[in-house]
Formats: structure tokens, sequence, C-alpha cells
């Protein structure tokens, strides 16, 4: 039988209802027990311009997205422009039919660069410039198209209903595209009902309408389109199936570790977390009373990190979570924790920089920074998770790090993998162990030195508020109580003894923590964070074919685990660095700290994240040695 | 055991310049303290960085010498977490409404329970004298090359303007009017901010002690001098908010306002404005979180044997599908 395994796409403009859209099919597909990878792209723009989703299908593991569309979905014109040349040639096309006569002028959201190429793409085949020339080309390539009335839908659903003011309900659209899209491609029925009924459990009337809309397109499809070479069926669904985003498994990971402050200042893609956090302030605890978080929007990014720091003194276990430009303002108040010994996690969900850069697209610029951030020398630990289900628990490790060795911990994640909205294992909270380090609760003696020297370089941590713990804070060089000190030894033996946390750390973070090995090979990648999937499914696609190339994925970024990775790579010849950006920053980390080279990288800096299927034809041509040492990715839309 | 001031001192060699204003507001915080019986351990002191900031290591008290301009977020962040905290933040003006401006609104708006001094000195101390935010538009302090060429901030009116729910002044040098303002601020419900007037003998040869005390300024008759420093309270000024009414508010802000444009012959000192009236920020957040205040983040217990004890299967159940 052949795996069925399908990318739906759904675009419309910014506002209107198509992350609800995505929502609905995703979860509907989810409830039968396949798997889901759905990714989210949109401008940095609140209404009208485009935005999609892709939502990858599979009765088999996924873990990336592919090049390629099965079915797209349009009630708008640009939809068709933008993603129409990415549908498979036997792929499909549902769209609305009052599109066919918009010509590509009468679109005012396609930006110049891209309509001077659809135009050109048009013309070369002689088209017109409008709907109907591009879905001219479409019918040479096969695709099949079904064009709807979605106007006449609503009208008929309206009557059936008794209920005229459907007429007019636009927002029902994405109800209508999701069913008519899952009536198209075969799943059953009762799942997206049950989707549905989830998606708006706390507004029973709008469920009611939402599902009748959606009985109503899933026997539309039935009825009116022939079977679609392209169908996905219930499988066997597994018991604690997660369907979760990024995101939401950071805040979940901070929520169940005992973060119980949270400062941030609004930046995309950090402060989805944030609000999640919010949302979520108040929860149970074992055997006490109802615990809370306390979120607090700051003024700036400056202010979230002061603050964070000002409750991390207090014992509080505190984060902050920004993207590049508000981590840029953090730089200061990072060295002030960093010589002030305060365990604090910023959690750094990189987008495409510089400066505002693509601020509502992917990239993975920042790890360079993250390591450096701060002048001066001072210890940081800089840890990636690669996907959604080790963020949870990674984020529970980072606040075990800062704490266990008093410095600031960045957990480093990006736009891929916040929005990426996926499968996975229920997350475990019994598998989260929580190390508070020497964090003292009573102290009986005076005479208190927070910053007294010690055999491992970490001294016992009072907290404020805590009697006989009374101690000093500066951003000076201090000596063990916390003042001001110049003094030439002083100096240097305090700047010892915080350095001396990096080598603790690589000796205490075990090696699985550290980085993980997925095979290794002669051709073996090295890659951090979102990256993974992708990167595994590209591995596993060569694996069928009789290809073996190994991989290893960095979590630990700073303090460089060299030991651990050169040992892993023992027995490799050849290193390839995968990562989305275009200085190649991991590259440049391999090359510093191992005697082995890099040999190939495959890049990536459009703002869109890798599929698999691009690094599966690049990593194809490096084992054909047919391969540019360096190789830059541009798919997507 | 009666807490005694030497009990709030430490032992930390002091290197302000000799008559400077700093020693006279440092005094006047550990006399607050020792006053107020506040538990050593249950107080913290905040401060920039500046000569200023120096401050919290002469007071032994949890001390937090924090980055320029920045003392306003870590001190808040520590009191949301652990609001049992009597928390007193300090720093030059140059920090707090120089490169910290944006800081001293947003936390107007707030109205944290905690207290913040500012001492204004006119000048950057620590950066050897170049001109502060309050330094007047046109004076030319001793190490400036010309005159200052902005205008001067009102840290009085500012304060008032962002929200702060208690405003005063203080001088350096009359320590004992300071820490009876002190103490009114910390007990004071809401965010109080204080502008103590803190001459600096080094750098600002304007605002001397001698120019506020008036001695360029003899009476004609008397030939005694006439002091520019006047109290509020002695002149039957009413900076409360009694009943809240809009008209009420108006009123004090505005007299408020009115107060904090005298300068040059006449200074007022003393309470400028206070307003019980308006709910903390901790209070906005126990509406919300109703146990915020009694199990607050820094006394919520997080962990058992290594284990968390949140239970959030609730929240988990519903990401199933
Ligand atoms: C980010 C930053 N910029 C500049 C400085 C240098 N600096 C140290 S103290 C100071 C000004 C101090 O003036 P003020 O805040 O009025 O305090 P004072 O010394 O007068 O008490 C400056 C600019 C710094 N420490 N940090
Ligand atoms: S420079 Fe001025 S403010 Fe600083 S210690 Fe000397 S007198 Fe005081
Ligand atoms: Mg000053």
């Amino acid at each position: 039988m052949q795996s069925k395994d399908i990318t739906w796409v759904i675009g419309g403009p910014q506002g209107s209802g198509v992350e609800s859209a995505a929502n609905i099919f995703a979860r509907a597909c989810a409830m039968t027990g396949l798997q889901i990878f759905g990714k989210r792209e949109f401008y940095s723009n609140i209404k009208g311009e485009h935005s999609y989703f892709a939502v990858r299908v599979s009765d088999k593991n996924i873990r990336s997205n592919v090049k390629g569309i099965t079915l797209l979905v349009a009630f708008d014109a640009e939809t068709l422009f933008r993603h129409v040349d990415d549908v498979c040639d036997d792929g499909a096309i549902i769209c609305d039919s009052d599109l066919i006569s918009i010509k590509v002028d009468e679109v005012p959201t396609l930006d110049t660069l891209f309509k001077s190429r659809l135009i050109e793409h048009l013309s070369s085949k002689n088209k017109e410039l409008s709907v109907r020339g591009l879905l001219e080309i479409c019918k040479e390539r096969d695709i099949t198209i079904h064009l709807v009335s979605f106007k006449n839908i609503l009208a008929a659903l309206a009557e059936e209903l008794q209920n005229p003011s459907i007429r007019n309900m636009f927002r029902m659209l994405n109800v209508l595209a999701v069913s008519i899209s899952l009536g198209f491609l075969g799943l059953s029925s009762k799942p997206l009902l049950d989707s549905v009924e989830a998606i708006f459990h706390t507004k029973p009337k709008i469920a009611e309408l939402n599902k009748q809309a959606a009985n109503y397109g899933y026997n539309f499809a039935t009825v009116k389109f022939p079977k679609f070479k392209y169908s996905i069926s219930d499988i066997q669904k597994k018991s604690n199936t997660f369907l979760v985003q990024g995101y939401q498994a950071a805040g979940l990971g901070k929520m169940a570790c005992g973060c119980r402050f949270q400062s941030y200042y609004p930046i995309t893609p950090a402060s989805d977390e944030s609000v999640f956090l919010e949302s979520n302030e108040v929860f149970d605890v074992k055997n006490n009373r109802p615990g809370s978080t306390l979120v607090v929007q700051t003024e700036d990014e400056i202010s979230a990190i002061g603050m964070a720091i000002g409750s991390a003194l207090t014992g509080t276990r505190s984060a902050t979570s920004t993207s590049g430009p508000g981590f840029s303002l953090m730089a200061e108040a990072m060295g002030w924790a960093g010589i002030n010994e305060v365990p604090i996690v910023v959690t750094l969900y990189q987008r495409s920089g510089p400066s505002t850069g693509l601020p509502t697209r992917h990239g993975q610029d920042d790890l360079m920074f993250a390591i450096h951030a701060g002048h001066g020398d001072f210890p940081k630990i800089v840890y990636a998770s690669g996907d959604v289900e080790e963020t949870f628990y990674d984020a529970a490790k980072c606040f075990n790090f800062a704490e266990h060795f008093q410095l600031p911990v960045i957990h480093i994640l990006d736009k891929f993998l916040a929005s990426t909205i996926t499968t996975c294992k229920r997350f475990d909270p019994d598998l989260i162990t929580i190390d508070r380090g020497k964090l003292l609760e009573k102290i009986e003696e005076d005479g208190y030195k927070r910053f007294s020297l010690t055999e491992d370089g970490i001294s016992p941590r009072s907290k404020l508020g805590l009697e006989n713990g009374i101690f000093w804070n500066t951003g000076d060089e201090s000596d063990e109580f916390g003042h001001i000190s110049e003094d030439p030894i002083n100096r240097v033996q305090m700047m010892d003894k915080r350095a001396s946390k990096l080598e603790l750390a690589l000796n205490t973070i075990t090696k699985e923590d550290q980085a993980i090995s997925f095979g290794i090979a002669e051709f073996c990648v090295l890659s951090w964070g979102s990256t993974k999937g992708p990167i595994l499914d590209a591995i596993d696609m060569l694996k069928k074919e009789g290809l073996n190339v190994g991989f290893i994925q960095l979590k630990l970024l700073h303090p460089f685990p060299t030991d651990r990775i050169k040992s892993l790579l023992k027995d490799t010849k050849i290193i390839i660095d995968v990562e989305a950006n275009q200085a190649a920053q991991l590259g440049s980390l391999l090359n510093e700290h191992l005697d082995k080279k890099v040999d190939y990288y495959i890049l990536k800096y459009t703002g869109r994240p890798m599929t698999s299927t691009e690094i599966y034809e690049s990593l194809k041509k490096i084992l054909q040695t047919k391969a540019e040492k360096i190789q830059v990715l541009t798919y997507g839309a | 055991m009666e807490p005694k001031l030497a009990d709030y001192k430490t032992d930390v060699h002091n290197d302000w310049c000799p008559g400077c204003g700093d020693f006279g507001i440092v005094n006047a915080i550990q006399m607050a303290l020792t006053e107020m019986k506040i538990p050593r351990h249950m107080s913290a002191i905040f401060s920039g960085i500046g000569c200023s900031g120096k401050t919290s290591h002469f007071v032994n008290v949890f001390g937090v010498h924090t980055l320029h301009g920045r003392v306003l977020p870590f001190a808040q962040g520590a009191k949301l977490a652990n609001p049992n905290l009597t928390i007193i933040a300090a720093g030059g003006d140059g920090d707090g409404l120089g490169i910290g401006a944006g800081h001293f609104v947003a936390a107007g708006r707030r109205n944290v329970d905690m207290t913040y001094i500012i001492f204004n000195n006119a000048v950057y101390g620590l950066t050897k004298g170049q001109a502060s935010p309050t330094l007047r538009l046109g004076q030319k302090t001793k190490s400036l090359p010309n005159p200052n060429v902005n205008e001067a901030v009102n840290p009085i009116g500012l304060a008032i303007a962002s929200g702060f729910t208690f405003v005063g002044r203080g001088y350096a040098y009359d320590v004992r009017q300071l820490k009876d303002l002190i103490i009114a601020a910390v007990k004071h419900k809401g965010l109080a901010f204080l502008d103590v007037l803190q001459p600096c003998p080094t750098y600002n040869d304007i605002n001397t002690r001698d120019w506020f005390a008036g001695l360029d300024n003899v009476d004609e008759i008397t030939q005694k001098p006439k002091p520019r420093i006047y109290k509020l309270e002695e002149t039957g000024y009413d900076p409360i908010v009694h009943y809240g009414s809009e008209s009420e508010v108006n009123e004090k802000l505005t007299q408020g306002l009115i107060k904090s444009n005298e300068w040059d012959i006449k200074i007022p000192t003393g309470i400028f404005y206070q307003n019980e009236l308006v709910a903390p920020y901790e209070e906005r957040i126990a509406d919300r979180v109703p146990n915020y205040l009694e199990n607050s983040p820094a006394t919520q217990p997080i962990s058992s044997d290594g284990k968390s004890i949140t239970e959030i299967s609730k929240i988990l159940d519903s990401f199933e599908v």
C-alpha cells in the first residue's frame, strides 16, 4: 500500500481566519491518528497581506515540511498567484470560481518583485496575466482544478438552515474550505465535526453553526468531486497524542519546572509564549494552594531583563522571552547577571535579522550573538532545542543549569520552531527534575558571603528576604561579600571563579544533553535547533535509497562541547554543516573547536524554514561529490 | 532587641568627596530604617550607577547596585516577586531622568509599593560633572565648556504626570526632615518618589549649600540671607487626596504641578502630592490572582525531592487529540 503523505496549503489575507482553518484541519487529521507537521508563514502586517499555512499529514512519522503541495485551497487570487507553481503535477486545487478573471494587476498586495516574476512566467507561456492564465498552465500540468462558488454555497447553506444571515458570514469560508478539503481527501466526517467542536467549545452557538457548515461542505465535496488520487484515512490513534506548537511547549515547560516570573516586551515571535503563560497564570500545585506565574509586560526589553534579574534575586525561578532586536537591548544586563551569578533564563526566539530584518520570518542568525552577548568575559550557557517536544523538557533543563551553575542561560529557539504545529507524545512533567543548586533556605550564623570562594567555584546562594543571608550585588568587580573591589588579586580570583563554571558545566551536563547522535557515518551532518526535523526526514529519504548519512544535533552551544563532538566524529570523514543563516555560525564554531574542518555547508536565509526535500537533494549532491562547498537553499513562498 | 542606627551601617569605606550631599541622604536612609525597625533581611536598597549608586554598599541591608539607569526595573522585579520586602531604589538624576527616564514614567503607571529616591545634583558626578537633565538652561557649572543648551526636566512634575502616588522633595542637608520624608514615603501604599536636592561641591558650583541657604540673596532690611528652601507643610499646604473625586484629584495634581515650578528664589520641600486611593500594582494583580500576596512567586514551593509539584495535567489535557 502506498504511504499516505499529503501537504495541504490554505492561504488568504492576514486576519481572515487562515490560522483557525488550519487548526481545524490539523486537529481533525490528528484525531484520526495521522501525524501532522504544519508551518505558518505571514507578513509583518495585521490585516490584508498574504498569509498561509502548510499542513503536512502522513500515516508515518514526519518531522518537516516537504517541497510541493498536494492540495491547495484558495478563496483569494493572491493565494493562487503565489502558490500554484508549487502544486504537484498530480495534485489538486480547490478555488473560488469568482477568482477566474482576476488580473495580476488587480491584486494590490502582490509586491512589485514578485509581480514582475509572475508576469514574466505567464508571458513566457503566452498566457493571459490573470488567474485564468495561471490555471491554464495547471491544466497543462494535469493538475485537478475544482472551481467552487463559495458565495453560492453560503447561500445554499443559509437556505437549508433557514438563516439568511449566513449569506454574509464570510468567516465561515474557512470551515467550508476545510470540510470540502477533507471530504475530497476522503477522511471520515466525524473527526472533522469533533475538531470543530473542540476548537469552538467555548462558544456553543458558533460551534453549532460551524458544524452545520462543516457537514454541508463535507457532503458537497463527496457528492460533487470525483475521487482524488491522494487520500487520507483514519489509522489507529495512539493514546496520549498531542497537537501542540513550539511556543506552547516552551511555556508549558516553564510552568512545569517552577518558573514563577516572566517579564517581556511584545515582539514576534516571542510574545506568544508570554501571552500563553499569562492566559494560564493560575494552576494547581500538588498538596498545596494554587500557584501562579506573574507575567509582567514591561516598557522595553531592558526593563524586561532587569525585572527578571530582580525577581531571580528573591529566589524565584525567573525568565524573559524575546527575539533579536529585544535581545540586543538586553546585552548589558546579561553581563550584570553574569558577574553577579544570577540564575535567569532568556528564551531567545530567533527571527531573520539584522535589525528588523524579516520580522515574522524564520532564521537562526543569532547564535554568535547569543554566545557573545554582553561585554567582558563572563560565563553563560547557550542551549538549543531541536523540536517541539524537546523544547518542553529543555525549558526545564535550562532553569536547572541556571540555578546549578548560577549564571544566565539563553534557551535559543526560533520562529520556525515556535510556530510549528505538530503531533507528538504527550509531555510528561514527571520526567522533569528540579535542581535548585546551592540555593539556601536557611542560614544559621553571621558572616555570610554571597561570593565565597569555594572548591567548585559555586557559592551557596542566599536570596533577598533570607535571614542572616544579607549580600550585596554590584556590576563592579566585587569581593566575597559583594562589595566593590578593584584589588588585582581579588579580581583574578573572582574572574577565575566565575570562568571555572564553564568547565564545570562541561563536566556536569550529560553527554546526551550536550549533543545527540542520530547515527554516525562517513558523511555526517552537524546542526543545531529546528533544522533537526528536516534533517532527520532527509536522512530517512536517503536511507530508502541505501544511502547512509550520520547526524549530530548540538544542543549545548556554549560552552562548546568539544570533547563530546570530537569523540562522536572519530570515524567521520566528511562534515556537513546545516543551518538557517548566511554566515554558517555553527560552522565557524566547529572550525574553531574541532581538528576536522567543515567540508560542506547547506545554508538557507530566505526567512523560510528548510524543507526535508531540499536537504535531501543537497545531501545527495554531496554524496555524489557533485556539490559546491556551499549550497544555499531558496525554496518556499 | 531594639535595632540601633549602627546596625544599618556597613563598614565599607565611603569614598564620596568631603562635603558631598550624598552623606546626608545615606544617613537619612539609615535613620529611617532604624526608626521603622525594619528587619535588615526584609529590606533591600537598589541603586543605579553614579556617585549616588554606591549608596547600597553603605547600608547594612540587602544591597543591589544595578546598571546605569536601570534601578527601577531591577527593584520592581524584586518587589513583585516578593511583595513582603521593603524596597528603596536610589540613584542619580542622570540615572533616573536621563538614561532611565522611560523606566521612570513606566514605573509611575504601575504604582508598585516601594520608594524611589533621586539624588538631584544637576550634574553627572561620577563622570566628572557633565550637565544632568535637571541642570537649568544656560547654566554653566564648573566643568562645562559651554553653558547648558537644554531645558531642565521637572522631576516633581514628571512624577506627578507619570502617576506616582506620593511625590515629595527633601534637601540633603536637612537630614531630619529627609528622614521623616523617607519614612512617610516607605509607609505610603504605592510608588513614592523623593527628589532630594543634593549639593555636589565638586562639580556644581551653582546650586551650592550657600546658594540653597540664600547667602547671595540678602534681605535689604534685616541684612539676613533669605533661604531659598522652605517647607510646604509650614505654609498650610495639603498634598493629600482625601476622597478621590475627580475634581479633588485634579485640584491636588494641579497644585502639585504649580508648586513644582517654584525655583530660583523659593524652593519648596515636603510632600507635593499623595494619593493612596489608587490601587498599587500588587493589589491589581491580587484582584486576578487571589493568593498572590501570601503565595508570591518567591514564596511558592515548586519542587519536592527534585520533582515538580506543579500540576498542569488539566492544561496538558487540552492539547490531547
Ligand atoms: C550605559 C552606561 N553609560 C554610561 C555610563 C557612565 N556613567 C557612569 S555614572 C554616569 C552618570 C552619573 O550621573 P548621575 O546619574 O546623575 O549620578 P551622580 O554621579 O551624579 O550621583 C554615567 C553616564 C555607564 N556606567 N553606563
Ligand atoms: S562628585 Fe559630587 S556627587 Fe560625586 S561624590 Fe563628589 S561631591 Fe558627591
Ligand atoms: Mg547626578
